[in-house]
């Protein structure tokens, strides 16, 4: 129940707001805020439920369409937990950004933003195939909405961009799922969706590969890595600062959860020859997007590239499948969650104050907005893994795990901290140093952070500085859903091997 | 002779045939538009709602010309119900008029009359009589508002255009069927697979007759490469008109086309399958391909629906390749979901439009969401449910489709429809994001403004928004009725 619930209140809730906008234009974010605070409470009663049978802390499963053998099963473990912690607190943190800055229509806008956040809520508890990939589009609509009706200048570009990208990658998806049931037919003499019901299925091998190719590509797409990255850029610098928090602090780790959920523990063999290429995708998307990333000169665009290479360590952590790469995946999903949303908050600041992303046009705000600076600087710094901060645990951890998988990926990959930080320092140069030039726009305009500003980018910072000097907490709640996964692809592979070491 | 257990199943049948006569004799006593109506829809109604009655416990062969059971009743009630819903919005849309109207509502009972016919045939005889009855009133239907003044399209031209291409096409389903009476000597569908070799002409002649009655087939379903005719009678054509051509018409024939395939086991002849792979593929490539390019609405609908009806051929193909399996369903829920979607889409459309100015064109729509949020969240759902969004019908019908597909591995044809709906939603999302552009001040946008007349016509959309969303979230109900109804093909 505590799961539905979790859902339902964003979806009336967004359905409050869009209404609530013919009494008064300010009512929608009131409601959209008390929504989240909701959320909240419901997410911190979750975190003191026990863990049931088999770890999961809650669930619940109604039969829905019985032909195919789909049921409304949801269910949360330590894993979903920590993901939906995560999503509620950005949420907290989009509606705060919006707040000021979306005036037009804004009752849409918050029904929007609580729908995507439901859906994303419903993909990190959804433990039917066919729920899932429901919930895994349902989100995309109202994004795509927030992008198409908020964005800026090039935003029917982007926004089609977003959607075709991510929905025929879906469908790739939705037939490798289609596949697994029908399997389980063959297999079992009935259909079912169920995780469970699908994890006991054997598949032979060169089948095996290729439904699981289906749930990497709809999963690399999200995540997004190269080479299925090009919507990524062009989605953040065209939605608002809101659109792009979700984007990059909820929306990319949906796809880092799908691989560690479904892609790997349903088909480990599979997965176990294809992480090499996958470890070496990451090295490449850590490296390749890094070096973009410093070319651009479009903030925004520059913080997306960033993103996608921060997003291969996590693909990197997952294929070495081991504990602590694991971790690191997880630790650095939600620390980049916190601190890409903080960079894409103040890159939205700076264009909504100055109305230009072109850092060329920029420079030398450190003395006109000093508080914005230091926030800037702290960010960037976390984002290059400075040690004390989240982002370095994570990536650390990653590595780690990943040097005893692949040491040639793992060594390629680490010179990814290296870019990282050129790129983020490079940043804080073009922007807050060097001359300051009031030729394009009047200093007037570049209005220091506010209180309400500042009161969100330091809850992420304690956020950040909390995962970075105790993480334990993090690491605990995932560490049994690890266990149990590694332990159930551990003895599908064992098997696997036996069986064919008796067939020689 | 037909005894009163005959025409107990023919109920609907009657029902409906009876209401035209009783519109045609009111006519001619007193000129009333909304009296006619009201009768047409009635009749409907009742029809539907006799059918639904009868649909447990009928299974019955009435005359060796029709059999009525549970699928041929499913897809009566659907006939009448979407005919009902097109001819409540057909009021509003020819109210303006200036010319007689009330002979439209014949036209549409008539034309009812030919779909059951032929949802319900199982014998060469009920079918040409079917099909010829529903294209007979199509072709009034299209050149309707002709002698109106303000009248911008060309609904003569589409009329004639439709009327000389239905009937080669027609030609080429009664020659195939002649091949195949001189083979097995009886009209009722038979199969022809199972003929005693002895007895039959060599294979060639019976793949011929099947290529031709397929062709035939494939014409009134807009299947590419029969697909010319589509778009330009889509755009001349009166929206209700548009509206029943592509829902009833096209649901018609592919039901039927469904028991043809299904009686004549038409697809275990080798060379068949790989036509129909072949039609579906070219059917989504390019309906998909030729949509982009359009400014019209209507022409976008037209080049959707080749695309829709090949993606529909994957599941009939499919159900050669795995006997027994889900495809007969999956056809079966495609097509109501096809006939929702589309049904909205074209009431939507005509709601806002009359026959005196059809506002048709894409651009014209800019702003709607902010003028008009109820009408355009439900343009916006028809057109997401057309490319196959979740929380929509069209995904259920979709995922049916994906899985006709890999339950027969039909890899190739399922590439093709990742690639096709890949393509699709571009042009719907155009749309939808032309919908959500703030509006055009400088443009002073004329929709006309609606007047009482259309207050039916937006419950009609509103119900069939409703069952759009309703079968996308809690299908069950509808699947398990097309569980039982499929066993009977």
């Amino acid at each position: 129940m505590i799961l539905l619930s979790l859902i339902s209140v964003l979806f009336v809730g967004g359905l409050i707001a869009w209404a609530s906008e013919s009494v008064d234009a300010n009512y929608p974010k009131v409601v959209a805020l008390i929504a989240i605070i909701i959320e909240l409470a419901i997410v911190v009663l979750l975190l003191l439920q026990d863990a049931g049978d088999g770890g999961w802390v809650a669930s619940i499963d109604a039969p829905w369409i019985p032909r195919f053998g789909i049921s409304f099963y949801l269910a949360a473990d330590g894993l979903s937990v920590l993901m939906i912690a995560l999503t509620a607190f950005l949420g907290l943190i989009a509606v705060g950004s919006a707040w000021a800055e979306i005036t037009e229509r804004t009752g849409f806008f918050y029904f929007n933003l609580l729908w995507t956040l439901a859906g994303v809520i419903g993909v990190f508890t959804a433990l039917d195939l066919f729920l899932f990939f429901f919930f895994w589009e349902v989100m995309l609509i109202p994004m795509y909405l927030i992008i198409a009706i908020w964005g800026h200048e090039n935003k029917s570009y982007a926004a089609m961009k977003f959607f075709i990208f991510t929905q025929v990658s879906g469908m790739l998806m939705l037939i490798a799922i289609v596949m697994m049931a029908y399997l389980h037919f063959v297999e079992f003499g009935q259909l079912s969706f169920n995780y469970q019901d699908l994890l006991s299925v054997s598949v032979a091998n060169p089948l095996q590969f290729w439904i699981m190719l289906g749930f990497f590509i709809g999963f690399a797409t999200k995540l997004p890595s190269v080479p299925f990255h090009a919507w990524l850029p062009d989605a953040h610098s065209q939605a608002p600062t809101a659109g792009s928090v979700i984007l990059a602090g909820v929306l990319l780790k949906t796809g880092a959860y799908g691989l560690i959920r479904f892609a790997i523990p349903l088909f480990p063999e599979a997965s176990a020859q294809f992480a090499p290429f996958a470890m070496g995708l990451a090295a490449f998307s850590i490296l390749y997007c890094a070096k973009v990333a410093f070319a651009q000169s479009d903030i925004k665009r520059l913080i997306a590239y960033t993103s996608v290479s921060h997003m291969g360590f996590v693909t990197l952590g997952i294929y070495a499948w081991n504990e602590q790469a694991l971790q690191g995946a997880i630790m650095t999903m939600l620390a980049h969650g916190l601190s890409a949303a903080a960079l894409f908050m103040l890159a939205g600041g700076l264009q909504h104050r100055i109305h230009t992303r072109n850092m060329n046009e920029m420079g030398g705000f450190w003395v006109h907005a000093p508080r914005m600076a230091v926030v800037t600087m702290f960010f960037s710094i976390a984002a290059l893994g400075m040690p004390g901060l989240g982002n370095f645990v994570g990536e650390f951890l990653a590595l780690l795990g990943a040097f005893q998988a692949n040491t040639y990926a793992t060594v390629a990959s680490a010179f990814g901290l290296i870019l990282a930080s050129v790129y983020s320092l490079w940043v804080i140069q073009k922007v807050f140093q060097g001359g300051f030039s009031d030729s394009r726009f009047e200093v007037s305009k570049l209005r220091d952070l506010d209180r309400r500003e500042m009161c969100y980018f330091a809850l992420m910072m304690f956020g950040l500085i909390w995962m970075g000097l105790y993480p334990q907490p993090f690491l605990n709640l995932a560490e049994p859903v690890l266990a149990s996964l590694l332990a159930s692809t551990q003895s599908a592979t064992m098997a696997a091997t036996l069986t064919t070491g008796a067939g020689l | 002779m037909i005894s009163f257990d005959d025409l107990l199943p023919l109920l609907p049948l009657l029902i409906v045939s009876l209401t035209v006569v009783i519109t045609m004799i009111v006519i001619g006593i007193r000129r009333s538009f909304i009296l006619s109506g009201t009768l047409t829809i009635l009749g409907l109604l009742l029809a539907a709602v006799v059918a639904m009655v009868m649909l447990p416990w009928t299974d019955q062969q009435v005359t060796p010309l029709l059999v009525i059971d549970q699928y041929s009743l499913l897809f009566t009630v659907i006939t009448c119900v979407a005919s009902m819903f097109i001819a409540v919005f057909s009021f509003p849309y020819f109210f303006k008029l200036d010319d007689d109207k009330e002979e439209f509502y014949l036209l549409i009972g008539l034309a009812t009359v030919g779909a059951i016919v032929m949802v319900s045939s199982n014998h060469f005889v009920s079918t040409v009589l079917g099909l010829e009855t529903l294209s007979m009133s199509l072709y009034g239907m299209i050149a309707y508002p002709l002698h109106s003044k303000h009248s911008a399209n060309y609904p003569l031209e589409a009329s004639v255009k439709y009327l000389i291409l239905s009937a080669g096409a027609s030609c080429f389903i009664l020659f195939g069927m002649a091949l195949i009476y001189a083979q097995t000597g009886t009209l009722s569908f038979t199969s022809l697979a199972a003929l005693d070799p002895e007895f039959r002409l060599s294979e060639g002649y019976t793949v011929v007759a099947l290529l031709l009655v397929s062709t035939g087939m494939a014409f009134k379903l807009s299947l590419a490469p029969f697909h010319l005719w589509t778009p330009d009678v889509y755009e001349g054509s009166p929206l209700p008109a548009t509206a029943y051509l592509a829902t009833v018409g096209k649901m018609a024939m592919a039901v039927l086309l469904l028991r043809f395939l299904a009686s004549t086991e038409a697809l275990s002849f080798g060379a068949i399958p790989t036509v129909f792979s072949l039609i579906a593929i070219t059917s989504i490539i390019t309906g998909n391909l030729l949509a982009l390019l359009q400014e019209n609405l209507k022409r976008i609908l037209a080049y959707s629906s080749i695309a829709h009806m090949g993606y529909l051929l994957i599941a009939v193909v499919a159900s050669y390749a795995n006997d027994g399996g889900i495809s007969v369903e999956a056809i079966s829920f495609y097509l109501v979901a096809y006939v929702v979607m589309s049904l909205g889409a074209f009431a939507i459309l005509s709601v806002v439009s009359s026959s005196e100015n059809e506002i048709d064109q894409v651009a014209d729509y800019q702003g709607l969401f902010w003028r008009s949020p109820w009408l355009a969240t439900m343009l916006i759902s028809m057109l997401l449910s057309l490319a196959g969004i979740p929380l929509t019908v069209g995904f259920i019908g979709k995922f049916y489709i994906f899985f006709a597909g890999v339950e027969s591995s039909l890899w190739v044809l399922l590439a093709a429809l990742v690639i096709g709906s890949g393509i699709g939603l571009y042009y719907y999302l155009r749309i939808v994001y032309i919908i959500i552009q703030p509006l055009k001040t400088h443009n002073k946008t004329n929709f006309p403004v609606a007047g009482i007349e259309s207050v039916s016509s937006y419950f009609v959309i509103a119900l069939l928004f409703i069952m759009l969303i309703l079968l996308g979230v809690y299908p069950s109900p509808l699947v398990s009725l097309i569980e039982s109804a499929s066993s009977f093909i």
